[in-house]
């Protein structure tokens, strides 16, 4: 295979930006919260978003890589012109990197996934043939972008009412507040533990049954409890601070559990939003290690992630602290109690849609699950207009993505750099 | 790149509301200095009063206008925006009430007379309080955001709705005492005087009526 290096080169570089972009500008939507209530410092927040977007990305992140792969293109139409898939994957990263770029100068709300989602569509049924497109999934994948959010809505809802029930409207909420937060920890390490490892650890070389699954799930759930009942335990009732107002102390309580759900939000987000920058750099890699086969059943190399992950870190350390800085001085408002139920909310929809392979907007999911808390009348304003314009942003995502993924694919193919001997 | 995420949270009403009524109250409370100046004979300091008294009047209704200004229809709130805006507008004419009678009592050198003015006080002095506690109510939003309108914080400020109530009916009681002092000596009193009088205690009695208005109003932000 001609240029096989010049092709690795192209699409690594596409990919990598495109994870730095995330990394720069998503990430700050799960860590904003901890900073503004100064339960995290910056440093403290870009070291755990970091640590967990890894392990996110690495740990979890190969399901949805796969379907980014090989889920929406059907290979086995390709399998005499590889070529095309990678003309069409290059053009997508590019296409789906340029249009955020776009969009984000506008200011307008536009979600990765959806730009690569649409790009990828787009190229496959213009340039390839409508049928190369697995349209069952597509539409699975599209109802999943309305499901989810709704999902994390009615999950943060019910968990705001439950610390309504248990803890704010109580007599003693700040002892309650501790004696029923390692319930919420415990929760959190559980289902984000159970669902990483159903899906599966192979490439790190774990393999479980399912006994042994809900076994360390229970372990992990377990241990995240302690840490937070650590935590916890240590903050100490400031009389002073509940003059004002007199949730303050409870608040603190709820800085713990929000930065414990921070991190499994994290978690979620990289393992879900990693594969929109190296879904599409598996499916280049497969189609070039094997030497221009497209090989469905190619096993995806794990560094493919660790470049993604790595992406994210980078993109976090050279802009994104400075994303969650602004983000965080401007939602004070998500207090962390809120913060806390619409991350868990949030982060168990996020991993879940992860474990079926679905790329979903996470940013989306976020607004569900803060809606959500909103409903349960926890939240003092929540803008409406921007909040429908997030949702509606993937109804013009999509075309846009499709549209200049068509554009860079006849222009790649027109220079025709890739050749199959 | 931008971050977009942050915009779905809009400008909270609840501190600003507060602020209101915070200016609101210092509006009222100048007047039992402006009446004692007045019982004294003191029109200097009872004209410097209610400058003050009109001042802040003035900045209440800046704070006001303010505060719609910031209430686009398009918030999702935990609460109707009408009853907010309701409450606002029933806060607001505490203050209108208060430059209204000190408006009054200064234009015309209006003196209170002998038999009424020990107990013009005390009857003003419950109207600051009943509008206190109707600023202790509003202060207790932040709270019913925090427990999402429910449980014991509702109970807490329904409770102090109550007790808002039973301040209120005191003024009533003072209220009723003044009229009959007055109506017991009005013969020997000039009768424009009088007139003025009757409309000044009426205006002062309002204040605390006014007042369990901004708590009805709470009340029904807190049940929807």
């Amino acid at each position: 295979m001609e240029n096989a290096y010049l092709i690795l080169i192209l699409v690594t570089t596409f990919g990598f930006f495109m994870a730095w972009g995330i990394g720069a500008n998503d990430v700050a939507n799960a860590m904003g919260t901890s900073v503004g209530s100064r339960a995290l410092t910056i440093k403290q927040a870009v070291i755990v978003a970091g640590i967990f977007e890894f392990t996110g990305a690495y740990l979890a992140g190969g399901e949805v890589t796969s379907t980014i792969r090989k889920g929406i293109v059907d290979p086995h139409l390709l399998g005499n012109s590889p070529d095309l898939l990678i003309y069409g994957m290059l053009a997508a990263l590019l296409a789906a990197g340029i249009w955020l770029l776009i969009a984000s100068r506008l200011g307008w709300p536009v979600s990765t996934t959806h730009s690569i989602v649409g790009a990828i569509i787009g190229f496959a049924a213009v340039g390839i043939g409508m049928d190369a497109v697995k349209w069952g999934k597509v539409v699975d994948i599209v109802l999943s972008w309305v499901i989810t959010p709704m999902l994390a809505g009615t999950l943060s809802f019910l968990i705001f009412r439950s610390i309504q029930k248990l803890i704010l409207n109580t007599d003693r909420p700040f002892n309650n507040a501790q004696r029923y937060s390692p319930i919420y920890t415990f929760l959190a390490g559980f289902v984000i533990a159970l669902v990483t490892l159903f899906k599966g650890l192979k490439h790190i070389g774990l393999q479980t049954s399912t006994g042994e699954n809900y076994f360390i799930a229970l372990l992990v759930g377990v241990m995240i409890m302690l840490l937070g009942y650590y935590f916890v335990r240590r903050i100490k009732i400031d009389k002073e601070a509940d003059r004002d107002f007199h949730f303050a102390n409870v608040e603190k309580v709820f800085g713990v559990l929000m930065v414990i759900t921070a991190s499994a939000m994290a978690f979620a987000h990289g393992s879900n939003d990693v594969a929109n920058a190296v879904g599409p750099v598996a499916a280049v890699v497969g189609v070039v290690q094997s030497g221009g086969a497209v090989i469905q059943e190619s096993v995806m190399p794990p560094w493919v992630l660790i470049l993604g992950g790595v992406g994210i870190i980078l993109g976090l350390a050279t802009y994104g602290h400075r994303v969650i800085a602004t983000i965080g001085s401007r939602i004070t408002e998500l207090t962390p109690s809120r913060g806390f139920a619409a991350n868990l909310a949030a982060a168990s929809t996020v991993v879940l849609a992860s474990g079926f392979g679905l790329p979903i907007s996470t940013t989306q999911t976020l607004v569900g699950a803060v809606l959500g808390v909103g409903f349960a009348r926890g939240i003092a304003a929540l803008n409406v207009n921007v909040i429908r314009s997030i949702f509606l942003s993937w109804v013009v995502t999509l075309p846009a993505g499709a549209v200049l993924a068509i554009v860079f694919f006849f222009m790649f193919k027109g220079i025709g750099f890739v050749s199959i001997s | 790149m931008g971050n977009y995420f942050s915009g779905i949270f809009g400008p909270s009403p609840i501190s600003p509301l507060q602020a209101h009524m915070a200016k609101v109250q210092s509006c009222i409370e100048e007047l039992i200095p402006f009446f004692e100046a007045v019982i004294k004979g003191d029109f200097d300091s009872a004209t410097a009063s209610h400058q003050a008294i009109s001042t802040l009047e003035k900045e209440a209704d800046k704070l006001k206008k303010e505060l719609r200004i910031r209430l686009p229809s398009g918030l999702f709130l935990p609460f109707s925006r009408s009853d907010l805006l309701n409450v606002l507008t029933m806060q607001d004419s505490i203050a209108n009430k208060a430059k209204d009678i000190s408006g009054t009592v200064v234009s015309r050198q209006i003196k209170l007379p002998d038999p009424i003015d020990s107990s013009f006080v005390q009857f003003v002095s419950r109207s600051v309080d009943a509008s206190a506690q109707a600023q202790t109510a509003i202060n207790e939003l932040d709270e019913l955001v925090e427990t999402g309108f429910r449980g014991g914080e509702v109970k807490l400020v329904e409770k102090m709705l109550t007790e808002l109530d039973r301040i209120e009916s005191d003024t009533d009681h003072i209220e009723a005492e003044i009229r009959l002092a007055l109506f017991q000596i009005e013969k020997d009193l000039n009768p424009v005087e009088v007139i003025f009088l009757y409309r000044i205690i009426d205006n002062t009695g309002e204040l605390a009526d006014l007042a369990q208005r901004v708590g009805s109003r709470l009340q029904l932000m807190l049940a929807r």
